[in-house]
């Protein structure tokens, strides 16, 4: 039965979800307003009133290029976004249609590696890079976060294939596809939904992940993360340029996000309601 | 050609045994129902047949075919789901005609024969819609489609019907039957429900944990229950059934009485008791008899029977009715 809500009720919660809203989103909201204040002002202390200046976008593409970080993060993040559905649809695929007794665990086991702090294999994984001449190179970061995102584009998509109907794929069997025919005509069109998802969700977090992008790169392979970070040492902190810099960093996510964010709510909360 | 044979056909799932050890023979043009509770094995019985499942022993041959070993797809079956299991993503049309584009038919073939196969399940204005458009009833019908434009030498049926609600459910039965009366395709059909069992099937195998405990015609298994299982599983309402000293009278452990071989009297009979419920259906009348030491009793009479709890009446058997059973089930 549905449950009767009065007009006030609703309009409580929707200035809390406003609040909410603004609460997550003001960090990056302050950062765009002092990327247009001087930096004096920005200096200064708090203050939502920019002077409107556009001189530190200037001087940082002066100082940097902006453009070729920028193709590294699409490369590194499309990248190992294409090489990561490589490896995890079938893997969810066989894991979704022909488990066995063991799935949940290596399931499990995947997740779990997740839970290790990125610190811990700093050491081990660097030597290896520096060993096998992959250091500040895009092939050896594409590969690093694939190998990172890897668990949580399994489990997305385990899910995801998880909903499709076994019946279907079973009709399909019966009247008369082979295994090629099932997965082109039947399997993919009805998991279309959910790759693209998992794809979009796991080309945001590639494009933010800045631990392993900063460490394993210097200049040729280093994306918008690495970027940024460079504002923050050589001549000490110029809060302006460096806000200048992130909102030039974050903006292409942020519209490409902002352009998906349907596709990625279902992504995110597919399976949770019948 | 749609004669099927089972020749010792067995299912296990690692030590779980699931059909011990099945014989049946199914002839060509044959309405087969499978019969019996949930987890008696019927439906997976019936994967065996269409390949869905492996056995773990046994031989399945399709017109002296030996298919054991092979793919669904070779085996010339066609299966309607219990869920539909339509294509979400595909039109009627494009539903319909899969079958045909796996076999690689021609493109106005496939055209011809979904247009035909549409006009015969009255889907022709919905051929452009997907499934999700459709009723549950439509989609049944969609998934009947599917299955006969690949004009198998086979049907099977896993519970086509159970997710209709009752009045469709009737209707859907009827133009089953009716197709298999136009088509003379060897039907198997797989239900829970009796009544379904009993107005569609040529040929009823009821089953039990696995094992076929009777293969006959519908009125043979209601006439004559080869033990107690099926006596009591075949006929709605249940067959009565009684123990004691009115079965030791005559000859047996238990005795079985259909609700409609009990005559009801309010004056006299064989046994007294008090009306519990008294369910007038206006065609029949259902009454729920509390006896002393038969417990409760069925009876089915004619709708005019004035009846209401608290009412004494006084319960007859037909003694040709009478069904003896003994101390292990079988019947005497």
């Amino acid at each position: 039965m549905a449950r009767a809500v009065s007009t006030r009720t609703k309009i409580g919660f929707s200035i809390a979800a406003w609040l909410i809203a603004l609460l997550i989103f003001f960090p990056i909201l302050y950062t765009i307003i002092t990327s247009i204040k001087t930096e004096a002002e920005a200096i200064a202390g708090f203050d939502l009133i920019p002077s409107v200046t556009f001189e530190n976008y200037v001087e940082v593409q002066t100082q940097r290029d902006y453009f070729k970080p920028f193709m590294n993060s699409v490369i590194v993040s499309v990248g190992s976004t294409l090489l990561g559905c490589l490896v995890a649809i079938p893997a969810a695929w066989s894991m979704a249609f022909a488990p066995t007794k063991r799935t949940k665990d290596i399931l499990m086991w995947m997740l779990s590696t997740k839970m290790m702090p990125a610190a811990a294999v700093l050491v081990p994984i660097y030597l290896l890079f520096r060993d096998s001449g992959l250091l500040d190179s895009r092939i050896g970061l594409t590969v690093m976060l694939m190998l990172i995102n890897l668990p949580i584009m399994v489990w997305m998509l385990y899910t995801y294939f998880r909903e499709i109907p076994v019946e279907i794929l079973e009709a399909a069997r019966m009247d008369g596809a082979s295994l090629w025919n099932e997965i082109v005509y039947v399997l993919t069109p009805m998991a279309v939904p959910g790759i693209a998802s998992t794809a979009l969700l796991n080309i945001i977090l590639a494009w933010n992940e800045a631990f392993w992008t900063i460490r394993l790169t210097t200049t040729d392979a280093a994306p918008l993360t690495a970027f940024i970070a460079s504002f923050s040492s050589p001549q000490g902190l110029f809060w302006a340029k460096l806000s200048a810099a992130s909102t030039l960093a974050i903006a292409p996510i942020l519209i490409m996000g902002w352009f998906s964010q349907r596709q990625l709510v279902r992504g995110l909360t597919f399976g949770a309601v019948k | 050609m749609g004669t099927i044979t089972l020749g010792k056909v067995s299912k296990s799932f690692g030590a779980t045994v699931i059909i011990p050890e099945i014989d049946l023979k199914i002839e060509d043009g044959e309405f087969v129902v499978f019969v019996g509770p949930s987890g008696c094995g019927k439906s997976t019985l019936l994967r065996l047949i269409a390949g869905l499942e492996d056995t773990s022993g046994g031989t399945i041959t399709i017109d002296g075919r030996d298919v054991t070993g092979e793919a669904p797809a070779r085996r010339k079956l066609a299966m309607v789901f219990q869920s539909y299991a339509l294509y979400p993503h595909m039109t009627v049309r494009n539903n319909i005609a899969f079958p045909l584009k796996m076999a690689g038919e021609e493109k106005p073939v496939i055209e011809r024969k979904v247009t035909e196969a549409a006009r015969v399940l009255n889907l022709t204005d919905y051929l452009d819609r997907r499934p999700g458009q459709l009723s549950g009833g439509q989609r049944q019908r969609v998934a009947i489609g599917r299955a006969i434009v690949r004009q198998p030498s086979a049907f099977l049926f896993d519970e086509p019907l159970s997710n209709l609600d009752a009045a469709l459910r009737g209707t859907m039965r009827l133009e089953i039957s009716e197709l298999h009366q136009q088509l003379g395709t060897t039907m198997i059909y797989v239900t829970h429900d009796q009544v379904e069992a009993m107005t569609m099937a040529d040929k009823i195998v009821v089953l039990n944990a696995g094992r076929i405990e009777q293969v006959g015609s519908p009125m043979d298994l209601y006439r004559k229950p080869r033990n107690l299982f099926v006596a009591g599983f075949i006929g709605s309402p249940k067959m009565n059934l009684i123990m004691g000293p009115e079965a030791a009278k005559r000859g047996a452990d238990t005795i079985g009485i259909r609700p409609e071989h009990l005559g009801i009297s309010t004056s006299a009979g064989d046994w007294q008791g008090k009306v519990g419920v008294a369910e007038h259906l206006g065609s029949d009348t259902f009454v729920h008899v509390h006896t002393e030491g038969l417990g409760t009793l069925n009876v089915r009479t004619d709708g005019e029977m004035a009846v209401k709890h608290g009412d004494t009446v006084f319960l007859t058997p037909d003694p040709s009715k009478v069904h003896r059973f003994a101390a292990d089930g079988r019947a005497l």
